[in-house]
């Protein structure tokens, strides 16, 4: 049955992703896709929509769906909690890691996301147009557009009372001093000893120009050798950092450009870059670097981790089973907050 | 033997084949042959793993996912490719008459890239149109073409001050290159004139009007005739196709 989700309120930043966009770069045509590939697994897994479907990446918190006229099942990953607004105007408040089934009227508003500025929604049946092969957002390019209120999205209705899922234990986040892993390269034979030295001996910052095209990080200038601050344009894909002639780096995200013309010290590798790509303005990050074999390992522990954890979703009791309210929401609830007003304006 | 060929670390789902460290027409066949070959493989089956491949002026990137292979059969695959690639028949690639409206509100630097390179606005837009420019690379925004070499008087550097708005279809030089801006976007390029063939369109099969190894020749147009043009492209009255110069391709 066909049904539509509404966008009653985007947040900050709401857009349709999915695993992102192949085949184009030759052409100038960035990836793209989610920054949380794991959070979009996990969320398409709890509505039954095959892994890789496009679902909604929303920033800081704010974003509220509506089921119009038919029921529609949504999926919530994300360190957040969801307020359920019924249509007499009843709120019940549950965490995320959790599937909900929305009757006609009702609406899911999400909280802020507490330590990370990325969660992500999928929506049963989800099915925006897809350009290029996908379905994600590169408004710059007229790929999609960013979502606004009163944007409707296609998908698929679910029968009242259709069985939800949990997941029980979400994925371990790691220590906040953990560091992020980088490979040396491609141009790391441009910069000074000294600037190795401190990439990887010292804390940067997120600053706040930080968005899905890149982040720019504050700390230790990284010097380049003398006259080496720039090259002939050569590809670039997410994760590698920039680092132009005032020697603050840059880690390009998702929506990168294909090809620049600053030498590129390092690359984070693909296992950390999520966990890079959440962090919100100004928290602290280290670096530290490892081999590719080193990467490789990651990038196979990281998805047998995540298979992991898909593996573990499971139905949710019946109502009045397991009472998930007051198991979970006296930790997660700390306040619904407004992610339109201007103080998180400043930080996108 | 191969002539000197890089591979560089672009961390675990990429590696990039460097041939050179500065544009050079040179390359360009190299880059182009690997290109050819490693997208034979794909094609064939025979490169688990791959996912794309990113020509740039100097070197190719290769993109693959770190689960299904890993960087030793990659450059196996890359190795592999560089002996099977045919790097002497680069196509010649097509050729390109674009209109432009050169000054004005169009081309708001035409005056000062005038003042700085002593010679008049008339002598500038003579310069810069009527002479081919190969397309070297596609890349910063989506269709976005890279191409030169535009003649040493016009070879400045960028702008000292980027404009944070560069209107889509703006055509500009820097550096000993010129390009025409697909989108709208900030931009440190001086802006020469205005295009309005649209160089990005996702609903077409190829979505760049351009690609690496074609040729594009500006032409002068005066603003009734560049008025003309633009309805009659978006009307649909005239397709972009229709600014191949056929001629010059059979040659």
């Amino acid at each position: 049955m066909s049904a539509v989700v509404a966008i009653v309120s985007p947040g900050a930043l709401a857009s349709v992703q999915d695993l992102g966009r192949h085949g184009y770069r030759r052409f100038g045509v960035p990836r793209a896709g989610t920054l949380a590939p794991d959070l979009l697994r996990i969320a398409n897994r709890l509505v039954g929509n095959p892994d890789g479907s496009p679902a909604i990446e929303f920033f800081v918190g704010g974003l509220a769906l509506a089921a119009r006229d038919e029921p529609l099942q949504l999926g919530f990953a994300g360190n957040f909690a969801v307020e359920i607004v019924a249509s007499d105007g009843a709120k019940r408040l549950l965490p995320a890691w959790r599937s909900v089934v929305l009757a006609p009227g009702e609406q899911a508003r999400c909280g802020m996301i507490a330590g990370s500025r990325v969660g992500v929604v999928a929506v049963a049946g989800l099915a925006p147009p897809r350009l290029l092969g996908s379905a994600s957002t590169y408004a710059r390019a007229g790929l999609g557009q960013l979502l606004g209120a009163g944007d409707q999205l296609p998908a698929t209705s679910v029968a009242p009372g259709t069985p939800c899922h949990w997941l029980p234990a979400p994925p371990a986040v790691a220590a906040p001093d953990t560091p992020i892993r980088l490979v040396l390269g491609p141009q790391d034979d441009h910069f000074s000893t000294a600037a190795l030295v401190t990439l990887e001996s010292v804390t940067y910052t997120v600053s706040r120009e930080a968005d899905r095209m890149g982040m720019r990080l504050d700390g230790p200038v990284l010097e380049h050798k003398p006259g080496m601050t720039e090259i002939a344009s050569d590809g670039i894909v997410p994760g590698a950092i920039q680092v132009p002639g005032n020697g603050l780096p840059i880690v390009l995200l998702a929506d990168g450009q294909t090809a620049g013309g600053y030498p590129k010290i390092a690359t984070v590798i693909s296992a950390d870059l999520p966990r890079l790509a959440a962090l919100p303005p100004g928290a602290p990050l280290r670096f530290s670097l490892i081999d590719l074999a080193g990467a490789a390992l990651a990038a196979r522990q990281a998805e047998a981790e995540l298979l992991a954890c898909l593996a573990a979703i499971e139905p949710l009791g019946p109502e009045g089973g397991i009472d998930l309210n007051a198991l979970y929401t006296e930790n997660l609830v700390s306040g619904m907050i407004n992610a339109q007003a201007e103080e998180w304006k400043l930080l996108l | 033997m191969q002539p000197s060929v890089r591979l560089l670390n672009l961390g675990d789902t990429a590696v990039t084949v460097e041939f050179g460290d500065r544009v050079d027409p040179l390359l360009m066949p190299r880059v182009s042959g690997l290109d050819a070959a490693l997208q034979a493989l794909l094609q064939a089956g025979e490169a688990p793993g791959l996912i794309e491949t990113v020509p740039t002026f100097r070197s190719l990137t290769v993109i693959f996912d770190p689960l299904v292979t890993a960087r030793p059969a990659v450059d196996a695959l890359i190795q592999r490719a560089l002996q099977a690639a045919d790097t002497q028949a680069a196509p010649p690639g097509r050729t390109w008459r674009l209109p432009v409206l050169y000054g004005g509100e169009f081309g708001p630097d035409l005056a000062s890239v005038a003042e700085a390179t002593g010679l008049s606005c008339e002598e500038v837009i003579a310069r810069h149109s009527g002479t081919p420019y190969r397309v070297y690379m596609l890349g910063f925004l989506p269709g976005f073409p890279f191409m030169g070499d535009v003649a040493p008087p016009l070879a400045l550097p960028r702008r000292s001050e980027p404009r944070v708005r560069v209107p889509a279809g703006s055509v500009a030089i820097a550096g000993g290159l010129t390009a025409i801006y697909p989108w709208e976007s900030p931009g440190g390029w001086h802006l020469l004139g205005r295009c309005p063939v649209r160089l990005f369109d996702p609903a077409r099969p190829a979505p760049s009007l351009l690609a690496p190894g074609d040729q594009v020749i500006f032409t002068a147009v005066e603003a009734a005739r560049y008025a003309e043009i633009d309805a009659e492209l978006r009307s649909g009255a005239r397709e972009a196709a229709s600014f191949l110069d056929l001629g010059a391709a059979a040659q």
